[in-house]
């Protein structure tokens, strides 16, 4: 290596990122457990309508200036059939299934479904 | 109307004191009256940074206790027309003052002085509650460390929930070659972190420890360093008056590194 000494760890970097999490949690006091009991709360909401992707989704607290927010990132699998939501959500009247519109479904998503 | 600002961290050991005793020497050299109190009860240091310990005689428990009366217990500063010292009990714990007896002196002060600068202990419990009951300002004081701006935001939204909203920042401890090479946090980057206005930035610099041992505030110095000159800014920038920061890098020039620098190292 010419300049050995650009080999330094980027620890400034490190520090950053680290407080930057750090000082979200701090700011919402949430403590993880609260933020897991969060998290699965909410995907199963979302996984009533959508198939969620849970080894990609990211969810985190982040801060811009003195404001937090709660971030969550879903990828979708697939949107339900108007059927299955129909089935699950029997119980939940306070839903208007008539509002939700069909999507329709892309050949890949058909066969991926199938080959489960 | 006088200021009344209390100087906090969170943190222990990050520069309050040497900020409250420089800062408050700066403001009487450029001709304001300044009343210093040490809320650090049990633990107090601000004399000795002022070299001022040995002409205490009485404390702010010797008031609150109707010993003595305040104008008394203020320690005059001879070589800064203008600059007095209010001591803490050496000998008693933080449980010996409530946040009302802090504000009552602090008040009290306020007519005569047109800054009052409260320098508070370390953490969040009582001492702290003391520190700020009386404070409609604050200055934090944080290094450009994890633990110490970790400590500074819980400060900070600790003194936004009593209501004390003007905040400002003063990072203390920068080593400009470090944050260079990418191994300390930058100012820029502590500030973004903690979302306070910035109101100085003050070098680490061996100058502060000598002039912490001998009872000097720095800008007593015979030529004006850097840190001094850091501090002078504070001064001036609490006065309302726009002061460019200094360029600590300009001050960091040994060969290696400018050769680093020449071969973005
Ligand atoms: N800019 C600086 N450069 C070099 N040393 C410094 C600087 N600022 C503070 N120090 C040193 O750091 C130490 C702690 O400073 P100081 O006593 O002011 O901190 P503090 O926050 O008041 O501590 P405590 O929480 O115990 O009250 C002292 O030895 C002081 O000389
Ligand atoms: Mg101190």
């Amino acid at each position: 290596m010419l300049f050995p000494w650009n080999n330094n760890t980027d620890s400034r970097n490190h520090a950053k990122s680290r407080l930057k999490l750090i000082i979200a949690h701090d700011r919402a006091s949430i403590n993880p457990d609260m933020m897991e009991a969060m998290r699965e709360e909410i995907l199963d909401v979302v996984a009533r309508y959508v198939e969620v992707d849970r080894e990609e989704m990211q969810f985190s607290l982040s801060n811009d200036q003195r404001m937090t927010s709660l971030t969550a990132n879903l990828p979708i699998r697939q949107i339900k059939r108007i059927g299955d939501l129909q089935e699950q959500l029997k119980e939940n009247k306070s839903i208007n299934l008539q509002k939700i519109e069909v999507v329709e479904f892309d050949q890949e998503a058909e066969t991926n479904a199938k080959s489960k | 109307m006088s200021r009344i600002i209390v100087v906090t961290s969170g943190k222990g050991g990050v520069g309050k004191t040497t900020t409250t005793s420089n800062l408050g020497a700066a403001l009487a050299k450029q001709n304001r009256s300044v009343a210093l109190i040490d809320a650090d009860f049990g633990l107090r240091n601000l004399d000795l940074l002022l070299g001022l310990e040995e002409r205490v005689v009485y404390t702010a428990i010797d008031v609150l206790a109707g010993e003595c009366r305040l104008a008394q217990a203020l320690v005059k500063d001879k070589r800064l027309k203008g600059l007095v010292l209010l001591p803490a009990a050496q000998n008693r714990n933080k449980e010996s003052v409530n946040p009302e007896q802090m504000k009552k002196i602090a008040t009290a002060l306020a007519k005569g002085y047109d800054y009052i600068l409260i320098d508070c202990p370390a953490g969040i419990e009582l001492g702290f509650r003391n520190a700020i009951s009386a404070a409609n300002e604050a200055l934090i004081v944080t290094t450009p460390e994890v633990a110490a701006v970790r400590d500074a935001d819980r400060v900070i939204g600790l003194l936004e929930a009593e209501g004390v909203n003007k905040i400002s920042l003063i990072v203390n401890r920068v080593k400009p070659l470090m944050v260079e090479e990418n191994k300390m946090m930058s100012v820029e980057d502590v500030l973004e972190l903690l979302g306070v206005p910035l109101i100085g930035v003050v070098p680490d610099d061996e100058k502060v420890i000598v002039a912490t041992n001998k009872g000097e505030p720095l800008v007593l110095g015979e030529y004006e360093s850097v840190p001094a000159q850091a501090y002078s800014n504070i001064a001036r920038r609490l006065e309302g008056e726009k002061v460019p920061f200094l360029d600590l890098m300009a001050n960091q020039g040994n060969l290696l590194s400018r050769l680093r620098r020449m071969f973005g190292g």
